[in-house]
């Protein structure tokens, strides 16, 4: 589904990513940790297509395409789905106009008709049960004045709304409490299917507990320094990651 | 011939056709005066340093349209908030439109200015506040030495009115160009309440200059919502003059929402005289092309316990021009005043210009005031998460500035106005939003 080859990116001259090699299918979950600064972040928003960042080098195929070149909003229409470590607050527009705009934008783009308004309240009332979100919530302002675990899971409801193919959860587990975790995890796993992926990126291991990931990739200074299965992330979280620093710099 | 030079002889022509009494006869010829005197405003006066005339002057504008125009309502409908039972009071080329319109005595006057200057029955009316709060200004003083037609509404007390009062005044294009001076007077008596909604519409490209001038005395606990909306096309221009006389504990709120025109002005003056009076000054300006719209407030705090809020918010692409000044003055005697005043203002375009200037004179020590202004540029993260949920870049322009005005539509109480006002913004932006802020 996601085919990353050799990708090199920069902001402001700076260069973040050097050279990431990362293969995902459909029905695989992948989590990708490491240490601060070392790129997580960057490799979320430059495949979400934010153009700050300028791709240096490589390809990122999503599907067999190359998406280079496609806007943000495009490669949202496509599939992806980047749910922020720090969402945006929007004062002015609720979620739930905030929810009907984006859907039938996505829906416009594929060259259907808008979603019907019954329809489309089945959906958001289907959806807000399953992350546990008060009706209330949904007509405050996106975002604003949102705790930082309300946020995360207005970001996962957001991802049900939408029913991406590729998932990207950047540090979604940071700010919430365990009973908020759970939430947001039992809500990924529901939406999980053979047709969809989840790349999840974390620097703890806890989140992993709950979305068990079948392969687990550490990102060290801009490039994917060692891959394994989940049992990888256990031993992170026990020895920390000097040693895979170590490792790298030897 | 210039067209001060025009004006007055034109007065003189007008003067002599007037069955005044000796009383309107002596306003005209003070206002006349003032005006021959001022002239038209330049920039050299700090009230109009960031508003030119000239361009507008140019123009051969007819000051007395010479044929009466009829247009059907199918034609114009659409300018009417029209889902809504409402008073209306239609002007078309400066005359009285009696087919558009729908008037009342019945307990209370919504009717014609021309009226209530004519008929004995409104005479001391007249006396006690025609050109009472206006001020002597020069563009003011024009306006009173020509005023013969406008909307006269008189609300007794103990009164709801349960309709909003529309006044619409359309110019056919029927002259090359046309200068219309509308003189709106509305008095709302202790513990009334009236809701009105004011639009200025051209039909043709031709050019209009319109002077417009409204006097409102809100008496005590009047509550008066006034709802301006802008929406003329390139060719019209809009010098709005409106004061405000509040007696105690009344509440009044003036909105303008400013889409339309070529140059528009706003004079917004309120006078609060009386304690514990409320007042509200708010304005969405959404302009492009050359545009120019220019909000010059004043809140004079003159008694105690007083509260006035103002909040404009601008959006200004292309060429176009934005100016807001704003005056607070806060009197030695109007102790515990709370006023407060917010202009924040996105430039769209490298060529749009906003300037922003509060002013605030204050010789009360027991007040608060506080005023802020921003100019800034749409929110490069907020647009990058919206395109991220598959928002098109042009759909999450329009959707933040939505959200950047939104606070201003909340204390709209007509719905109608509302959707009206949210489908011009959409149509502006030119998106499709699919829902109703």
């Amino acid at each position: 589904m996601l085919k990353i080859e050799n990708l090199h990116a920069s902001i402001d001259d700076k260069s973040i990513l050097k050279g990431i090699n990362l293969e995902i299918k459909a029905g695989e979950v992948h989590a990708i940790m490491g240490p601060n600064g070392s790129g997580k972040s960057t490799l979320a928003s430059v495949v979400a297509g934010k153009e700050e960042y300028e791709v240096t080098k490589g390809t990122i195929l999503f599907n067999d395409e190359d998406i280079e070149d496609l806007a943000a909003e495009e490669r949202a229409h496509k599939g992806i789905f980047l749910s922020f470590q720090y969402p945006v607050e929007i004062p002015g527009v609720s979620v739930t106009n905030f929810m009907k705009t984006a859907i039938n934008e996505t829906r416009k783009a594929k060259g259907l008709d808008e979603m019907p308004a019954k329809d489309m309240l089945k959906l958001i009332r289907e959806k807000s049960e399953l992350l546990e979100i008060d009706r209330k919530f949904l007509s405050r302002s996106l975002n604003e004045g949102f705790s930082g675990g309300e946020k995360k899971r207005n970001e996962i409801f957001q991802m049900a709304m939408l029913e991406p193919k590729l998932a990207i959860l950047d540090e979604t587990d940071s700010g919430l409490d365990i009973d908020a975790l759970r939430i947001v995890a039992n809500g990924v796993n529901k939406l999980k299917s053979k047709d969809n992926a989840v790349l999840v990126i974390t620097h703890y291991q806890r989140l992993l507990d709950y979305i068990v990931p079948d392969f687990v990739h550490v990102l060290y200074d801009g490039r994917i320094v060692k891959s394994g299965g989940k049992e990888l992330a256990h031993e992170l979280e026990e020895k920390g990651y000097d040693w895979i620093k170590e490792e790298v710099n030897a | 011939m210039d067209l001060k030079e025009k004006l007055l002889s034109s007065f003189l022509v007008f003067e002599n056709q007037l069955e005044d009494d000796a009383y309107m006869n002596d306003v005209r010829n003070d206002a006349i005066k003032a005006f021959e005197e001022k002239g038209f405003p330049s920039k050299k006066e700090e009230a109009w340093k960031y508003t030119s005339l000239n361009s507008i002057l140019k123009e051969d504008y007819s000051i007395f349209p010479k044929q009466e125009n009829a247009i059907e309502f199918s034609d114009v409908k659409k300018y009417f908030i029209h889902d809504i039972d409402s008073f209306k009071i239609v002007f078309i080329d400066g005359k009285y439109s009696s087919h558009l319109s729908q008037t009342t005595h019945d307990g209370m006057d919504i009717c014609l200015m021309s009226a209530a200057m004519s008929k004995p029955k409104y005479r001391l009316h007249i006396e006690n506040y025609f050109n009472k709060v206006a001020t002597k200004d020069s563009l003011p003083s024009l306006n009173t030495a020509f005023s013969s037609e406008g909307a006269y509404i008189h609300i007794p007390k103990n009164k709801m009115v349960a309709k909003p009062i529309q006044i619409l005044h359309f110019s056919t294009g029927n002259e090359s160009a046309v200068m219309l001076q509308p003189r709106n007077l509305i008095v709302v008596d202790e513990n009334s309440h009236v809701q009105i909604i004011e639009r200025h519409q051209s039909l043709t490209d031709n050019a209009v200059l319109t002077n417009s001038v409204t006097e409102i005395f809100a008496n005590k606990r009047a509550i008066v919502d006034y709802y301006k909306i802008q929406n003329d096309n390139l060719n019209a221009s809009l010098i709005d003059n409106t004061f405000i006389n509040q007696k105690r504990e009344s509440v009044a709120s003036v909105h303008t929402f400013s889409f339309g025109g070529k140059l528009v002005r706003n004079n917004l003056n309120f006078y609060q005289n009386g304690e514990r009076i409320d007042s509200t000054l708010k304005g969405i300006t959404i302009i492009g092309e050359k545009q120019h719209v220019d909000h010059n407030t004043l809140v004079h705090h003159i008694e105690p316990n007083c509260e006035s809020h103002q909040d404009y918010k601008g959006i200004f692409g292309e060429n176009s021009t934005g100016v807001f000044n704003g005056k607070i003055i806060v009197n030695k005697e109007a102790q515990k005043t709370n006023a407060f005043q917010a202009n924040n203002n996105i430039l769209v375009s490298d060529k749009a210009t906003i300037n922003t200037k509060p002013q605030l004179e204050i010789f009360a020590d027991d007040v608060k005031c506080s005023h802020g202004c921003t100019i800034g540029q749409l929110d490069e993260s907020a647009m990058f998460y919206m395109r991220s949920r598959g928002i098109p870049e042009k759909e999450a322009k329009a959707l933040l500035m939505y959200a950047f005005s939104n606070n201003v539509m909340s204390s709209v109480k007509i719905p109608e106005i509302k959707q009206r006002i949210t489908k011009i913004i959409a149509n502006k932006l030119g998106v499709n939003m699919g829902f109703d802020l």
